[in-house]
C-alpha cells in the first residue's frame, strides 16, 4: 500500500513539473523562432514567411492550433520518452541527453559515495571521541564548507589545481585524442578529468554528512542495547561498527536521495566551471542560446532522475530497517 | 517587536559567537547603505592600470580595465543585499502563510499544500530558476527576489506547519477556542507571536541561500542587470576577460568570493548564536 502511494506521488510530481514547464515555455517570447526563421531564410535563400512556417512545423510550435491539442500531443510524446526538441541543434533533446547523462550520473554517484562514506566514518569517530581536537576541527570544516557555495569551491579547485599547478585538465570528460572504449588509457583519462568535479562535490558535502552522523550516533550511544553490549564485554571496536554504526546510519539513508538531488541541481554551476559535458553543462549552453526546448527537456529529465532516486530510497528503506516494516 | 529587539540586544552581549556574526552582518548592511556614497565608483577604463595588485590607492587592486575592485564590491553589495532581503521577505511571507494554513486547517487542504511543498523540495532550484528566469527575462532586484522566492519556501513552510501542529494542542489555544475567538485572531494574535524567534532564524538562512542562488545565477549569465553585482564580477573574471588564467589577476577573482564567504560565515554564526539564545534547551549548562 505504502509502495503504491509512493509510486503515484512520483508520477504526479513528474506530470506536474512537465505541465508547468509546458506552460512556462508557451509564454516564451516568440522572437526566438523569428530569429531562427531569419537564419534559415538567409541560409537557404527562401522567404521569411516560408522559413517561419518551416520552423513552426519543425518544432511542433503552431500558435494557430488550440493550446489544448498541442499540450496533449506534447504529453503523449513525453509518455513515449520524447523529451522534446532542441531549438538550437534542431534535433530531439533525447540525442543530447543520452550523451550527457552518463557523465553527470558517473561524477555524482562517485562523489556521493565518497562524501557519504568518509563523512559517516568521521562522524562516528567524533561521536565517540568527543573532547578531542578532531571534533572542533570537523565542526569548523563543516561550517566553512556550509559558508562556501559549491560553485566557489569548484572555482577555487579549478584555479589552484588545473590552471596554476596544472595537475588536472581544466575541460572535457576525456582526452580527445583517445578512442572511447574499454581500454586502460581511456579509463585513466576519464578519471583524470573527473577528479576535480568529484572533489568539488565531495569536499562540499563531506562535513554535513559527518555532522549528521555525529548527531545520529550520539543518540544511539545513549540506548540501552549499547550499555548491554558493553556489559557483555564485547570489543569496543565491534560495538562501534556493528551496534552504533549500523543503527546510526539508517536515518541518513533517506538523506542520500536528497543529497543526490541537491548535487544534481548544483551540477549546472559545477559542470560549467569545469567545462564538463554533462547535463548541467548543456543547461548552461541552453541558457546562453535561449534554447527553451532543451531547458524544458533537461528540467524534466532532472526531475525524473531525482524522483526515481527518492522512490528507490523510499522502497528500499523498510527493507533496511525492520522497525519501519513492522509498522506497515 | 520592540521588546523582542531589546531582549535580543541584551542576550547578544552574553553570546560571543552571535555577537561576532551580528557585527559582520551589520558591517555588510552599513556598506550597502552608506558605502556607495563614501567610495565613489569610477567607471572610466584605464587599460594601462589593469590587474594592479592591492595597494593603498586600491586596497583590493584593479580589474581588467584598471578600475578599483573595492569600489565595485561596495557598490555591488547594495544590489546583492537588496535581493537577499527582498527574497527573505517574500519567502518568509509565503512559507508562513502556507505552513500556517496547512497546519491549522488540516484535512484535504493540508494534504494538497504538503504535496506542493514536497514537490518544491524535490525538484532542484537552479534549473527551475534558469528556465523561468530566462523565459520571463528578469531585469531588476525585485524581479530576481520574486523568482528566487518562488522555489525556496518549502523548508520553512514544512517547519512552520509542524510548529503550528504542536502549538495548537497547547492549553492557551484551547482556552482561546473555548472563549470563542475567531480563527484569524487565534492565528495572528496567539500563534504567530510564538513563531517569531523561529522565523527570524529562518529569515537569516533564507538571506544566505538567496545570496548563494542569485550570485550563482548571475555568474552563469542569467540577467546580468547590474555591472557591479558580485555574480557579474565573477562572470566577467571567469568567462569573459580570462582573468582566471592570469596569475596577477587573482585578487580580482578572489575578492567577490571572499565577501560572499564572509557574509555566509557571519550569517551562520549569528543564526547559531540566536538559536542558542532563543532555544533554552541548546544553552550550555553553566
Amino acid at each position: 500500500m505504502r509502495g503504491i502511494r509512493r509510486v503515484f506521488l512520483a508520477v504526479f510530481t513528474i506530470w506536474l513539473v512537465a505541465t508547468l514547464t509546458f506552460v512556462v515555455v508557451e509564454r516564451a517570447p516568440g522572437d526566438v523562432f523569428y530569429l531562427m526563421a531569419q537564419e534559415i531564410a538567409q541560409a537557404r535563400g527562401i522567404s521569411i514567411e516560408v522559413a517561419y512556417a518551416q520552423v513552426r512545423s519543425m518544432i511542433g510550435y503552431d500558435p494557430t492550433r488550440p493550446l489544448w491539442d498541442r499540450y496533449w500531443e506534447w504529453l503523449g510524446g513525453l509518455l513515449r520518452g520524447n523529451l522534446g526538441f532542441s531549438y538550437f541543434y534542431r534535433i530531439s533533446v533525447n540525442q543530447i541527453l543520452f550523451q550527457a547523462l552518463p557523465w553527470t550520473v558517473f561524477v555524482l554517484s562517485v562523489a556521493l559515495l565518497l562524501s557519504f562514506g568518509i563523512g559517516v566514518m568521521l562522524g562516528l569517530v567524533i561521536a565517540v571521541r568527543r573532547r578531542t581536537w578532531l571534533d572542533p576541527l570537523i565542526t569548523g570544516y563543516a561550517s566553512l564548507t556550509d559558508a562556501t557555495p559549491d560553485y566557489l569551491t569548484a572555482l577555487l579547485l579549478l584555479i589552484l589545481f588545473a590552471l596554476n599547478l596544472k595537475w588536472f585538465p581544466s575541460k572535457g570528460a576525456y582526452d580527445s585524442s583517445l578512442t572511447p572504449g574499454f581500454n586502460l588509457p581511456f579509463l585513466l583519462s576519464v578519471f583524470h578529468h573527473a577528479t576535480l568535479p568529484i572533489l568539488a562535490y565531495t569536499l562540499e558535502n563531506l562535513g554535513a554528512w559527518a555532522l549528521a552522523m555525529k548527531g545520529s550516533a550520539v543518540s544511539v550511544l545513549g540506548e540501552d542495547f549499547i550499555a548491554f553490549a558493553r556489559a557483555r564485554g564485547l570489543k569496543e571496536r565491534r560495538i562501534l561498527t556493528h551496534y552504533v554504526g549500523r543503527n546510526a546510519i539508517l536515518p541518513l539513508v533517506t538523506g542520500l536521495a536528497l543529497g543526490f538531488g541537491g548535487m544534481f541541481g548544483g551540477s549546472v554551476l559545477i559542470e560549467t566551471v569545469f567545462h564538463y559535458p554533462g547535463i548541467g553543462w548543456f543547461f548552461k549552453f541552453a541558457l546562453d542560446h535561449r534554447d527553451y526546448g532543451m531547458m524544458r527537456g533537461l528540467l524534466i529529465l532532472t526531475t525524473v532522475a531525482i524522483v526515481t532516486a527518492n522512490l528507490i530510497t523510499d522502497l528500499v528503506y523498510p527493507w533496511l530497517d525492520p522497525r519501519i516494516r513492522m509498522e506497515g | 517587536m520592540g521588546a523582542f529587539l531589546s531582549d535580543l540586544l541584551h542576550a547578544l552581549q552574553g553570546n560571543r559567537r552571535a555577537a561576532v556574526g551580528g557585527l559582520i552582518l551589520a558591517g555588510y548592511l552599513l556598506a550597502a547603505l552608506l558605502g556607495p556614497a563614501l567610495i565613489p565608483l569610477d567607471p572610466t577604463m584605464k587599460y594601462a592600470e589593469r590587474f594592479r595588485p592591492p595597494s593603498l590607492a586600491h586596497p583590493l587592486g584593479t580589474d581588467y580595465a584598471g578600475r578599483d575592485v573595492l569600489a565595485q564590491i561596495v557598490h555591488g553589495s547594495r544590489d546583492v543585499l537588496a535581493i537577499a532581503v527582498l527574497t527573505a521577505l517574500f519567502t518568509t511571507a509565503m512559507a508562513v502563510g502556507i505552513g500556517a494554513l496547512s497546519g491549522y486547517s488540516g484535512g484535504a487542504l493540508d494534504a494538497l499544500l504538503m504535496l506542493l511543498t514536497n514537490i518544491q523540495l524535490t525538484v532542484p532550484a537552479v534549473p527551475v530558476y534558469l528556465l523561468i528566469g530566462s523565459v520571463f527575462q528578469v531585469r531588476d532586484p525585485l524581479g530576481f527576489a520574486a523568482l528566487i522566492s518562488l522555489w525556496m519556501w518549502g523548508p520553512l513552510a514544512r517547519a512552520v506547519r509542524s510548529q503550528i501542529l504542536s502549538l495548537k494542542e497547547r492549553e492557551f489555544i484551547e482556552a482561546a477556542r473555548v472563549l470563542g475567538l475567531g480563527t484569524s485572531h487565534i492565528l495572528l494574535r496567539e500563534l504567530f507571536p510564538n513563531l517569531t524567534p523561529f522565523v527570524v532564524i529562518h529569515f537569516i538562512r533564507i538571506m544566505r541561500d538567496a545570496i548563494t542562488a542569485s550570485v550563482g545565477l548571475i555568474f552563469l549569465g542569467l540577467a546580468p542587470f547590474s555591472p557591479t553585482n558580485w555574480g557579474t564580477m565573477l562572470n566577467l573574471a571567469v568567462f569573459q576577460t580570462g582573468a582566471i588564467y592570469i596569475p596577477n589577476a587573482l585578487h580580482y577573482v578572489l575578492a567577490p568570493m571572499a565577501v560572499i564567504v564572509l557574509f555566509q560565515l557571519g550569517a551562520i554564526f549569528f543564526a547559531h548564536g540566536l538559536d542558542e539564545i532563543l532555544n533554552p534547551r541548546l544553552r550550555a549548562p553553566s
